[in-house]
């Protein structure tokens, strides 16, 4: 297919006896970007991991990662890709070092320098045996494993769910870093201010669908505006402006969410208004997504 | 021990398939073997004769324990019901403490519960609590069941209580090992070696004739119970106090540690890995070779005093004149001595088909213990990763077998002055049962490729196997029911003659069934859960 993208889903279904995994999930990752892969616990982004992987089969749609399927091409490709399960579980009997050693190796090969490197830079103990390690220690042997392997592309299964924010950083870091070297990789997550520090472009699932994917940008000019302002005189209509979503007035202050569309159209209204002050910020990555999932709930 | 009442209906809602299934097999062998006895020998006169015969045969000794009482039929239940029932009873409830206190630990379930307003003992205690239950039922339906069949009620619920008592003393024996060990599987090693032990100093005890030996053991405690024939009713508060003597220091071990952690504390390992921990074969020998190593000591240990007994086989029968005459047809004293072998090996064999099983079914466990993902995400094929698993169960099985033939042929064979013939003619007759064993194993790779849920069927398979094998002959099932079991297809050995083709059977079938299990397991989704 497409020549620029590293993983290509269309359509995809899933389901285990009653419940719906995946829904039709569409996903289009580019070759070299940082792909945020965002939905709360459930939504169905491990099961789509899984078969990207070949670990899983999907029941409908059409799935392509590195221009091979997934199942049947599974031990060529893994030698290009790496996995970080969201729960990483290590051998009782081996130490940690043994763990990154051997999962490296099964991939194809460590670099031994790149290793020594990151277990430094992740204050990693290797000498522990697996069930002594706690689960944020679990994690970075899977990470310095994957990292130090320098495949082509990284699928990351919530990745930092239990790092201390000390690890977190150096976590984003040594994403950049991947960025840089050309390297593409899924960021599973439902950390936003991660995703939002670290990815290119977004996808957000929910209910086994994608229900938006695009750049940050974009995803944000689709959206509203954060506008606070201080005005002389607060106008009477302010509020029935088109576009204009959740007015609060105190005093002299006002605070509303605009859409992106209509946002020349109220600012001028503000600006006639005896403007004192005015801050107008592009929503969040957590606004965003609280807007899916509330419409979802109301 | 708040929240004790709410576990153990959740312990009873887990196992409310295996635990019933269990309790069924313990009751029904007992009641179904006095059954039998009384449909095959109706006249004291022929009990009388199974009695001294028995009497006459280490070898069946040392599997079933002496015979107290013969001319009743309640007496030859004992004997032969007695040391199967407490040996599953002690099973079952070993692995049942394991898998609630243990394993919940390991699973990190048990943190969950720490956190919820529960009792810091309620866990074991809850466990514990089921094992009781469990045993008291079992009791309770043999002294019914027993009583059904018209034995008197003071022997059957003598009989009862000995098989629970067992299981009591190894509930307490499980529940020290699960506060001890490192993690779930090195308490059921320690549980199970402890079983494994009781069984040996049992069987050697009663094979010499010597009774001081075989009270050391608790399964030894369930016949000198002497159910059905003068019953010593004192040794059943024995069973009692030993097992809470055991919660006690249970109970002192789980204060003096930390959630999660063992007395046997964790070692450090090396910071890299050595060069040659570099595909999946490696990796199952490193995640093998702890519990094979045990198993091949344990092997060679309980061959090599099996090997010491063989020549004190012909000691026993020479005051009887009758049963020295019976012998001398069929081959004389050397012909004794194979058969006690024979009978052995089959019993090692049955034994060395727990380990296959086990190994062979460590593949699930690696996959719902999200092991085998980090290893099948990277370049490794399904069937290889597979194939080093199935690799340790058979070669391994081999292994133990092996070491238990040679070390019984090797003691044998310096007694009698001939060690390297011995060992060669224990060693061949031990390797010789290994086909069947692969069988096992087998089934067990193909319920794992096409059913991993239902994994624990080859268990229940190797359960079936050896109750056809070891009562076929007292039920007298019909022959083609008994041979369902591979265990009964081999030649007897050594002693026996040989020939080829149940052996070339056996493989093909241990063949087509890991090949088919390797090919669902390819196609297959992973179910962690």
């Amino acid at each position: 297919m497409s020549e620029d993208s590293a993983v290509v889903v269309d359509g995809l279904t899933k389901r285990f006896g009653h419940i719906h995994a995946l829904n039709g999930l569409d996903l289009r990752i580019r070759t070299g970007e940082v792909h945020g892969f965002l939905g709360p616990n459930g939504a169905g982004k491990t099961t789509a991991l899984r078969i990207m992987l070949g670990l899983l089969h999907g029941d409908g749609g059409h799935v392509e990662v590195l221009g091979g399927h997934p199942f049947r091409d599974a031990v060529a490709l893994h030698r290009r890709l790496a996995y970080v399960p969201g729960d990483v579980t290590l051998w009782p009997t081996l130490s940690g070092g043994e763990a990154i050693d051997l999962l490296g190796r099964l991939r194809g090969g460590l670099d031994p320098r790149r290793r020594a490197e990151l277990v430094d830079r992740f204050d990693f103990d290797p000498t522990k045996k697996g069930r002594a390690y706690s689960k944020g220690n679990r994690q970075k042997a899977a990470l310095i494993a994957a990292l130090a392997s320098g495949v082509e592309l990284l699928l990351l299964d919530e990745p930092t769910a239990g790092l201390d924010p000390l690890m977190e950083a150096v976590f984003r870091e040594c994403i950049l870093d991947e960025r840089a070297a050309g390297r593409t990789i899924l960021l599973s997550s439902h950390l936003l201010a991660e995703v939002e520090a670290l990815c290119d472009r977004v996808t957000i699932i929910r209910d086994g669908r994608a229900v938006e994917s695009g750049t940050l940008t974009r995803l944000r000019h689709l959206t509203r505006m954060s506008v606070t302002a201080d005005l002389a005189v607060v106008p009477q209509a302010l509020g029935e402006l088109a576009g204009v979503h959740g007015l609060e007035a105190a005093g002299t202050r006002v605070r509303m969410e605009v859409d992106a569309e209509h946002l020349e159209a109220v600012l001028r209204v503000i600006t006639e208004s005896g403007l004192r002050g005015l801050t107008c910020q592009p929503p969040t990555l957590e606004q965003l997504f609280l807007r899916h999932y509330q419409g979802h709930t109301s | 021990m708040t929240g004790t009442g709410v576990l153990l209906r959740l312990a009873l809602r887990r196992d409310r398939l295996m635990l019933p299934l269990w309790i069924l097999v313990i009751v029904a062998l007992p009641i179904g073997t006095a059954s039998a006895i009384a449909e095959l020998y109706p006249a004291a006169g022929q009990r009388l004769t199974l009695g001294t015969t028995i009497m006459a045969n280490p070898a069946l000794q040392a599997l079933t324990g002496p015979v107290y009482e013969a001319s009743s039929v309640g007496g030859l239940t004992a004997w032969r019901a007695t040391n199967v029932a407490a040996v599953l009873a002690a099973l079952m409830s070993a692995l049942l403490v394991v898998r609630h206190t243990r394993a919940e630990e390991d699973s990190g379930r048990a943190e969950l519960i720490g956190a919820a307003p529960v009792g810091r003992y309620a866990l074991p205690a809850a466990a514990v609590l089921t094992s009781l239950m469990a045993n008291l039922v079992i009791a309770a339906l043999l002294t019914a069941g027993l009583t059904g069949q018209g034995l008197p009620l003071a022997g059957s619920a003598a009989f009862a209580g000995s098989v629970a008592g067992a299981g009591l003393v190894f509930t307490g024996i499980a529940a020290v090992a699960a506060q001890v060990a490192g993690a779930a599987r090195a308490a059921n090693t320690i549980a199970v070696t402890a079983l494994g032990l009781s069984f040996l100093v049992r069987a050697a005890g009663d094979a010499a004739g010597n009774d001081a030996v075989s009270w050391v053991s608790p399964l030894g405690w369930a016949q000198r119970t002497r159910a059905f024939a003068g019953e010593r009713w004192w040794v059943l508060p024995m069973s009692a106090a030993a097992t809470l003597i055991l919660l006690a220091v249970a109970d002192q071990v789980a204060r003096r540690r930390d959630l999660g952690g063992g007395l046997l504390a964790a070692r450090r390992g090396p910071a890299s890995a050595a060069p040659s921990l570099r595909s999946p074969l490696v990796l199952a020998w490193r995640l093998h070779r702890g519990s094979l190593a045990i198993w091949a000591v344990a092997f060679a240990v309980v061959g090599g005093v099996f090997g010491a007994l063989a020549e004190t086989v012909g000691d026993l029968i020479e005051g009887n004149e009758q049963i020295a005459g019976l012998l001398a047809a069929l081959g004389g004293e050397n012909a004794l001595v194979d058969t006690f072998f024979a009978t052995q090996l089959d019993l090692f064999a049955l034994v060395a088909g727990g380990y296959a099983v086990q190994a062979a079914l460590r593949p699930r466990s690696e996959e719902v213990a999200g092991r085998a993902e980090p290893v099948l995400a990277a370049s490794v094929p399904r069937s290889r990763w597979l194939f080093g698993h199935v690799t340790l169960s058979l070669a391994g099985s081999a292994l133990i077998l092996a070491a238990a033939g040679l070390a019984a042929g090797v003691v044998h064979g310096l007694r009698v002055g001939d060690p390297a013939g011995q060992a060669v003619r224990i060693l061949g007759a031990a390797v010789a049962q290994v086909p069947a064993v692969w069988v096992s194993a087998g089934f067990a790779v193909l319920l794992f490729g096409l059913l991993p849920r239902a994994v624990a069927a080859a268990w229940a398979l190797l359960v079936a196997f050896a109750v056809l094998d070891l009562f076929g002959p007292l039920f007298q099932f019909d022959e083609w029911v008994r041979l369902l079991s591979p265990y009964a297809r081999l030649p007897a050995l050594p002693g026996g003659v040989f020939t080829p083709m149940p052996y070339v059977w056996l493989c093909l079938t241990a063949v087509l069934l890991i090949g088919v299990g390797i090919a669902g397991f390819v196609q297959r989704d992973l179910e962690p859960d």
